[in-house]
């Protein structure tokens, strides 16, 4: 079974968020990049777990520049066989989806993480889908592969969902699919001699683009209770905040 | 026309659809167009959809439809946007209007948008909307640059509005593949309160608990409020709840109306989830607890003590 992993690079989660250049473009200075936490958590864990109990192959893919190739060659220490890099800077989902479905031929299992932890789009997985006409589960916490059909619990409002598809498809990876695995130093050693395939961009245009940033607004200062009234506590949630 | 997917659960439409209609109705009026609203199987009275804007509501109903799946279902919609000429399309941002965005993106040729929490700009020929990215970290605006927008709607950022009248309805045929997809099980969690993604009110709790079953205290003040209950990352991880509850960065992201902590930090991961809560309250005996600066109220106290005394104070100010 050929499973093919998209991996995205995004800030450390407590990476300071700014902006530079009139609060267009993320500052980048400073910040610790790592790969996309749901990307490398539950769907590459998994693929490597169903390589390592299935056989076939693990191929993670990034979208990116050539400053990405720290974090795609951790993915191949914690058990990708080889890796593609798309050489692009990318600008939106779409850009990323088509640059992804134009290197997806022949995979029999295409997994992402749900979502980024930077632009929160979790489109990519869904337009990739689309691109190679293959079904599509978001949302996974459960798979398993049998012959060539899946099982796959997924997230639903208020509950879970199994369904079954045959391969090939495209499913995105929530808590749950897998565990965190920390790379040995047998996997890093071998990481370095893995493939890491660059390969150039197709043409894909940008239809929707981030065109600036913003801070919330701060917080007014916090009103603290006497804890042993909290009778006052519910009059203000219900008068001065009116939420209960 | 401004086009909204609507889902409807045991005949009923759900909230998100509402606000879907809502926001749709108010992006069309900016537009200077109509808003219609496609139901897909059945719903009671799809007419009443009209109360919150929609002037047209289209059903589609189809063997091939029975169960969701985002390639049929996706199919189906795009086949109705192209009829109608839709020039921006809205879907909730839930389990389902995510997997369609994306792929009404590739068969629409339109920029996506997720999780639009304010209403559009429409200037000229431009069409901008704002979305809380780096969960919740910081907001962006996207410019949409294709004929056709596609916009997914954060949960309660507008509240459903009434006040239209009866829309019409016409049903449409629309030709699509049989899903490749089969259904086995929906397992629904028990109980009146709503999933976390739609909650108004949450309650969470976190490693100041002690272990799993003194989480008591905290069912009965979700019970008083009929709130939803969720949880801290590190419980999720060693088990104490249910991976569906953890709120943060690597879980769910809310926006509820309240949000009450007990015994959680506040750690800048768990902050990016639910900082875009209307009200925070923050119970912690730690005075120290990073938590406190996010929050509206502070109690600085035992929650052991506190909880139940809050309980209690809502039950009888309810009474």
């Amino acid at each position: 079974m050929k499973i093919l992993v998209c991996i995205s690079k995004t800030p450390e989660t407590t990476a300071k968020i700014a902006f530079k250049d009139g609060n267009t473009a993320y500052d980048e200075n400073g910040v610790q990049f790592i790969m996309n936490p749901y990307d490398e958590w539950y769907a590459l864990v998994r693929a490597v777990e169903l390589k390592e109990a299935n056989g076939g192959s693990v191929t993670a893919i990034n979208v990116g520049p050539a400053a990405n190739d720290v974090v795609i060659r951790k993915a191949l220490a914690i058990g990708a066989d080889d890796a593609i890099r798309v050489d692009a800077d990318p600008q939106s989902a779409m850009f990323v989806a088509k640059q992804i479905a134009a290197q997806a031929q022949g995979y029999d299992l295409i997994l992402t993480g749900k979502e980024t932890i930077d632009y929160n789009g979790s489109s990519v997985g869904a337009m990739v889908a689309e691109l190679l006409d293959l079904p599509y589960i978001s949302y996974g916490t459960n798979l398993v592969i049998a012959g060539t059909t899946a099982t796959i619990t997924r997230d639903i409002e208020g509950g879970e969902e199994i369904s079954e598809a045959g391969l090939p498809l495209v499913i995105s990876a929530a808590k749950g699919m897998a565990e965190q695995k920390i790379p040995n130093m047998r996997g890093i050693m071998m990481a370095k001699r893995k493939p890491l395939n660059v390969v150039p961009a197709v043409a894909a245009d940008d239809l929707a683009v981030a065109t600036s940033f913003s801070l919330p607004s701060g917080k007014s200062e916090v009103k603290m209770i006497d804890p042993d009234n909290m009778d006052e506590l519910v009059r203000l949630l219900q008068e001065e905040a009116k939420v209960l | 026309m401004v086009l909204i997917y609507t889902e409807a659960q045991n005949g009923q439409f759900k909230k998100a659809s509402l606000e879907a209609i809502t926001y749709g109705h108010k992006t069309a009026q900016a537009m200077g167009t109509q808003c219609a609203a496609v139901v897909i199987g059945n719903a009671d009275n799809p007419a009443s959809l009209g109360q919150y804007g929609a002037s047209e509501v289209i059903t589609i109903n189809n063997p091939n439809l029975g169960h969701f799946d985002s390639q049929t279902f996706a199919s189906a919609i795009a086949q109705v946007a192209q009829s109608k000429n839709a020039q921006v399309v809205i879907l909730p941002h839930n389990s389902s209007g995510k997997s369609l965005a994306g792929r009404l993106g590739i068969k629409l040729n339109a920029g996506v948008v997720s999780a639009a929490n304010t209403l559009p700009t429409v200037e000229g020929g431009s069409f901008k909307v704002k979305k809380n990215v780096f969960a919740g970290k910081a907001i962006a605006e996207y410019e949409i640059k294709s004929a056709v927008k596609i916009l997914t709607l954060s949960g309660n950022s507008v509240q459903p509005e009434t006040g239209g009248s009866e829309a019409t309805i016409s049903s449409m045929d629309v030709d699509v593949p049989a899903s490749k997809v089969t259904i086995k099980e929906t397992k629904l969690q028990q109980g009146d309160t709503a999933p976390l993604p739609e909650a108004e009110l949450v309650v969470s709790a976190g490693r100041g608990m002690k272990g799993p079953e003194n989480w008591g205290i905290i069912e009965d003040l979700a019970k008083a409020i009929g709130a939803t209950t969720a949880c801290s990352r590190p419980v999720s991880d060693i088990g104490w709840r249910p991976h569906h509850e953890h709120v943060g960065q690597t879980g769910v992201a809310i926006k509820p109306n309240l949000y009450i902590a007990a015994g959680i930090s506040g750690a800048i991961q768990h902050l990016a989830g639910v900082n875009s809560s209307k009200c925070i309250v923050v119970i912690n005996k730690d005075p120290e607890a990073p938590f406190f600066k996010a929050a509206d109220y502070g109690v600085c106290a035992d929650l052991f003590e506190v909880v139940p005394k809050l309980t209690e104070a809502i039950k009888k100010a309810k009474a």
